[in-house]
């Protein structure tokens, strides 16, 4: 079940469809939750609605007091009569913003769609900005918009803005490795470990914790993906002169051993060293993911479309817990970036790229799976009709990444089986 | 333009939504861009709904906007018609949508679908959802209201109970609560809207003899229609509160010609002792700060001011549609109304009136905590918790029971006040000593259980952590990392280890799973 299986370029054998209609999908905006704790100095303007305002005080919960730094410039019918006087009224509630939080270095503006459908010219008005607060505070821009992203493509957009400002790494005929996509801290520390250990001296992440460190890209720089969904950020790198290494994702043991040979490949590290470095860690994932593969194996695993994690998550599921696929719906493929996952999901899974939403849950209810992984607007009617559900969006506010989440990864999947089997009530 | 962090209020289509949401046999189909489905975990989390809402969204996508997005709106119609088969259909557009400017009202006609579809102009960049709600209803009531009064003959009075939505903080409750006192006077209950009715219960809405407007904000607007179309009367008190539920019931029983005496006689309510039982002394005066939307927190300031001897110091509102009758109220206190949506204005006026209590919503709740200050929760918008599983109404003798221990749970019971002020010099009981409900001043609940010391004392190996370590051990949140530290030394000594490394610490929690 652990073999490590070599990677293919062909997403061969998979059964992959199209599908359109209605989605149940959270917008980019919603990226914004985990990104200001990673970025511990920027702040989030969006400029939108209500509806906007609405949506990130449902998601971040709890969070919208810790003094958060995020915020919606509300449009009112005033800005929408001209665009004129909408640009005077950003400037002005981005003048205010600053004057109360002077410790914000880089704010980002974050495009909405009726910000978006109104062509409210952000780059301009980010452009404008900079240079009137220039130097204390850099002024980006990128749209989390409905129309234009889903979910964790606000991640993506997000960091693409943050491309054009990243250094350029001086030619040293050296590579370097730059690591992309944000991780929990925990995660980050771990992976900066074993790369050293494996003698990959030169690691920097994107985004970095604090705006004005921000790593340096050249043709020199090796891209290593850490998430999914970062189409945009990988061809403005590769734009930037870098070059991407082909990977899975380091989701559960295989993937994270996929992911870290993929970079030890590219930097020459030797066969043997790679082997003891990632040793300790594969048996401790091992030992750890034992405490819930008979919770896990043989059941029935049914996929709706959120993050574009989907995939590495189904792979893991299958491979490392022996669950069975029924459908794998993600809200975007790229196949590229997805191609070595695509090749070791089962032959003939079923990936759905896109929703209908009523026709998917009519396959959903029909095939009764074990275990629905689906957002939380389903979850809880699925579960009152009888099936057990994972709510997904837990998937991108935990630790799941690497050797020593590997155990945690598998026990959210586990968890609801266990209480389902657990009540009596 | 305005900078926002928080909002009391979502946008009109929310609104749209509860009332939807709250019906059976009605569809909305809403033109929105993809996304918008966010707002149906409000109902299936927060309020724990057990299905999806009856919405369809169109969620188009920017690609769309080239093309047809009004066929997709069709589209989206035709559909939902074909799978949910509702007795009748609302239709509109959501913020962005409303800047694309299709027409969703004139597009579901050209369907001709045989169902009544009611459109809903729902201006998002000017008002807000409880706006959006009364719009709603309203709109519903005034196409599908139908029926005509009989002659009473002997029969018992008839009766309409408007206002109780989905995601309505105690709706169900209590509605629970006014059923009960109508049934005890004798009064029969035609339809009760929108919660639980169907479009063909709002035509039979004409039927009863005169209507209950529970919460104004929602029902107001419905019930006057109501009362020029079919002359129905409209008793509007809101009955939270004893002395409210006493009027509310007078007034009742005025309309439909019955006695109110048997419902009020005996004590109907607890509050009345309880409030004059000695323990309840020390409440007299006790500074209290109530914000709110108008209906719960006009409600509020009458029952602290009168019923539990507080001190009002501080009242306002987000609703700006019942602003005049909120500064009237605060006037009578002698104090200012404050009249805003912006919770920093908020914190600064509790701030600035230095209470002893808040009384507010999720928003004030957070604000007290952070000022250190006892709280309780009378108004929407509300958290998960504020959906209980047990009955606790705010309406009704048995929600002014619940709406005592509420609001006078957060506050020290009159013997502990007494206790702390008789020992104030002992440890237990010295100034810097918060009441037992509230986090230790100055020291955080996590080092609290960092500090918790090992029992080294049960195990003779004794273990010490490397530096790295326990900088790694740093990293595991709070709430499990006494959990893991305990773990960790567990397996340390059961392996004789010395020296707990990095690699210890994930060792174990490989071991031990979550």
């Amino acid at each position: 079940m652990n073999a490590h299986a070599p990677i293919p370029t062909l997403d061969a054998g998979c059964d992959i469809r199209h599908e359109r209609g209605q989605r149940a999908v959270f917008c980019g905006l919603t990226g914004i939750v985990w990104l200001h704790r990673k970025i511990q100095d920027a702040f989030f303007l969006v400029v939108g609605s209500r509806t906007c305002a609405h949506l990130i005080q449902s998601a971040a919960g709890v969070m919208i007091f810790a003094e958060p730094r995020f915020a919606t410039a509300i449009l009112d019918e005033r800005d929408l009569a001209g665009l004129v006087d909408a640009n005077e009224e950003l400037d002005r509630v981005v003048r205010r913003l600053i004057e109360r939080r002077p410790d914000i270095r880089l704010l980002f503006l974050v495009g909405s769609c009726p910000s978006e459908v109104i062509k409210l010219d952000l780059s301009r008005a980010a452009q404008r900005l900079s240079r009137s607060f220039h130097p204390d505070v850099r002024v980006l821009s990128y749209s989390g918009s409905g129309i234009e992203t889903t979910f964790t493509q606000g991640e993506d957009a997000c960091l693409a803005a943050l491309v054009p400002e990243m250094p350029r790494a001086p030619e040293i005929g050296a590579p370097a490795l730059l690591v992309v996509g944000a991780l929990a801290d925990v995660v980050e520390d771990q992976f900066a470990r074993l790369f050293a250990d494996l003698g990959i001296a030169e690691v920097a992440f994107l985004p970095a914790r604090r705006a004005g460190a921000l790593p340096a890209v050249g043709p020199d720089t090796r891209i290593l993906l850490a998430q999914p969904f970062l189409t945009d950020t990988a061809r403005a790198l590769e734009a930037r002169g870098a070059e991407r290494i082909a990977a899975p994702f380091p989701l559960g043991s295989e993937g994270t051993t996929g992911w870290l040979r993929a970079a030890a490949e590219a930097f020459g590290v030797p066969a043997e060293r790679f082997e003891r470095v990632t040793a300790p860690g594969r048996a401790r994932a091992a030992v750890a993911l034992d405490l819930y593969r008979d919770r896990l194996a043989n059941r029935r695993v049914f996929f709706f479309p959120d993050s574009q994690l989907e995939l590495p998550l189904a792979r893991f599921l299958s491979r490392e817990m022996g669950a069975e696929l029924i459908e794998v719906g993600t809200p975007y493929l790229h196949r590229q970036h997805l191609a070595p996952e695509l090749a070791l999901l089962p032959a003939g899974t079923r990936v759905v790229e896109g929703q209908n939403l009523d026709a998917q849950m009519d396959r959903c209810r029909a095939a009764k799976p074990d275990l629905t992984v689906c957002g939380l607007g389903l979850a809880n009617p699925l579960e009152a009709e009888g099936l057990a559900t994972k709510w997904s969006i837990e998937l991108l506010f935990t630790p799941i990444q690497g050797y020593d989440q590997a155990g945690d990864l598998a026990e959210l999947f586990a968890r609801p089986l266990k209480r389902r089997a657990r009540l009596e009530v | 333009m305005q900078l926002t962090l928080w909002t009391y209020e979502g946008p009109p289509h929310i609104g749209a939504m509860r009332i939807a949401t709250a019906m059976k046999g009605l569809h909305y189909v809403l033109h929105a861009p993809q996304g918008d489905t966010y707002a149906d975990l409000l109902f299936t989390m927060i309020e724990r709904r057990d299905a999806r809402p009856p919405v369809t969204y169109t969620t188009f996508q920017a690609r769309d906007l080239g093309a047809d997005t009004a066929a997709i709106f069709q589209d989206a119609v035709a559909q939902a018609y074909e799978r949910f088969r509702p007795e009748a259909m609302i239709v509109g557009a959501s913020c962005t949508a409303e800047l694309i400017q299709d027409d969703p009202g004139g597009l579901a006609r050209a369907l001709e679908l045989p169902i009544p579809v009611i459109p809903l102009e729902l201006p998002a960049y000017q008002k807000k959802e409880n706006w959006g709600a009364s719009e709603t209803f309203y709109r519903l009531v005034r196409a599908l209201a139908g029926g005509t009064l009989t002659p009473r003959d002997g029969r018992r009075p008839l009766c309409n109970v408007l206002g109780p939505t989905a995601l309505g903080f105690r709706h169900r409750d209590d509605l629970v609560e006014i059923t009960k006192i109508l049934g005890a006077l004798g009064i029969d209950v035609n339809v009760i809207a929108p919660l639980g009715a169907t479009p063909a219960d709002l035509g039979r809405l004409g039927v009863a003899d005169f209507n209950v407007i529970l919460y104004p904000e929602i029902a107001r607007a419905a019930g006057l229609h109501l009362q020029k179309t079919f002359g129905q009367a409209m008793v509007e008190t809101v009955p939270i509160g004893v002395q409210a539920t006493i009027r509310f019931v007078e007034e009742v029983a005025a309309v439909a010609g019955v006695d109110p005496a048997p419902v009020l006689a005996g004590a109907p309510s607890r509050l009345p002792w309880y409030s004059r039982s000695v323990d309840s002394t020390y409440l007299t005066d006790k500074r209290v700060f109530i914000f709110g939307d108008a209906t719960h927190a006009l409600a509020a300031a009458r029952v602290a001011a009168t019923e539990l001897g507080f001190k009002v110091v501080g009242l306002g509102t987000y609703t700006r549609e019942f602003a005049r009758e909120v500064r009237a109220e605060a006037a009578l206190h002698g104090i200012e109304a404050t009249i805003t949506d912006d919770y920093l204005d908020v914190e600064a006026a509790i701030q600035a009136a230095q209470p002893e209590l808040v009384l507010g919503t999720q928003m004030e709740r957070h604000i007290a905590k952070r000022l250190g200050l006892p709280c309780a929760v009378i108004s929407a918008p509300i958290h998960v918790q504020d959906f209980p599983a047990r009955h606790s109404p705010q309406m009704g003798f048995e929600g002014a029971n619940v709406l005592f221990d509420t609001w006078v749970h957060p506050l020290m019971m009159g013997l502990e006040e007494h206790l702390l002020g008789m020992f104030r010099e002992d440890s237990e009981f010295h100034g810097a000593a918060a009441p037992s409900h509230l986090p230790r001043h100055g020291v955080e609940a996590p080092v609290a259980v960092e500090a918790a010391p090992a029992p080294a004392s049960v195990d003779p190996i004794l273990v010490t952590w490397a530096t790295d370590a326990e900088k790694e051990l740093k990293k595991i949140p709070f709430f499990v990392r006494g959990k893991a530290r305990a773990n960790t030394e567990r397996f340390a000594r059961e392996r004789a280890l010395p020296l707990i490394t990095v690699e210890t610490l994930y060792d174990a929690k490989a071991h031990f799973g979550r």
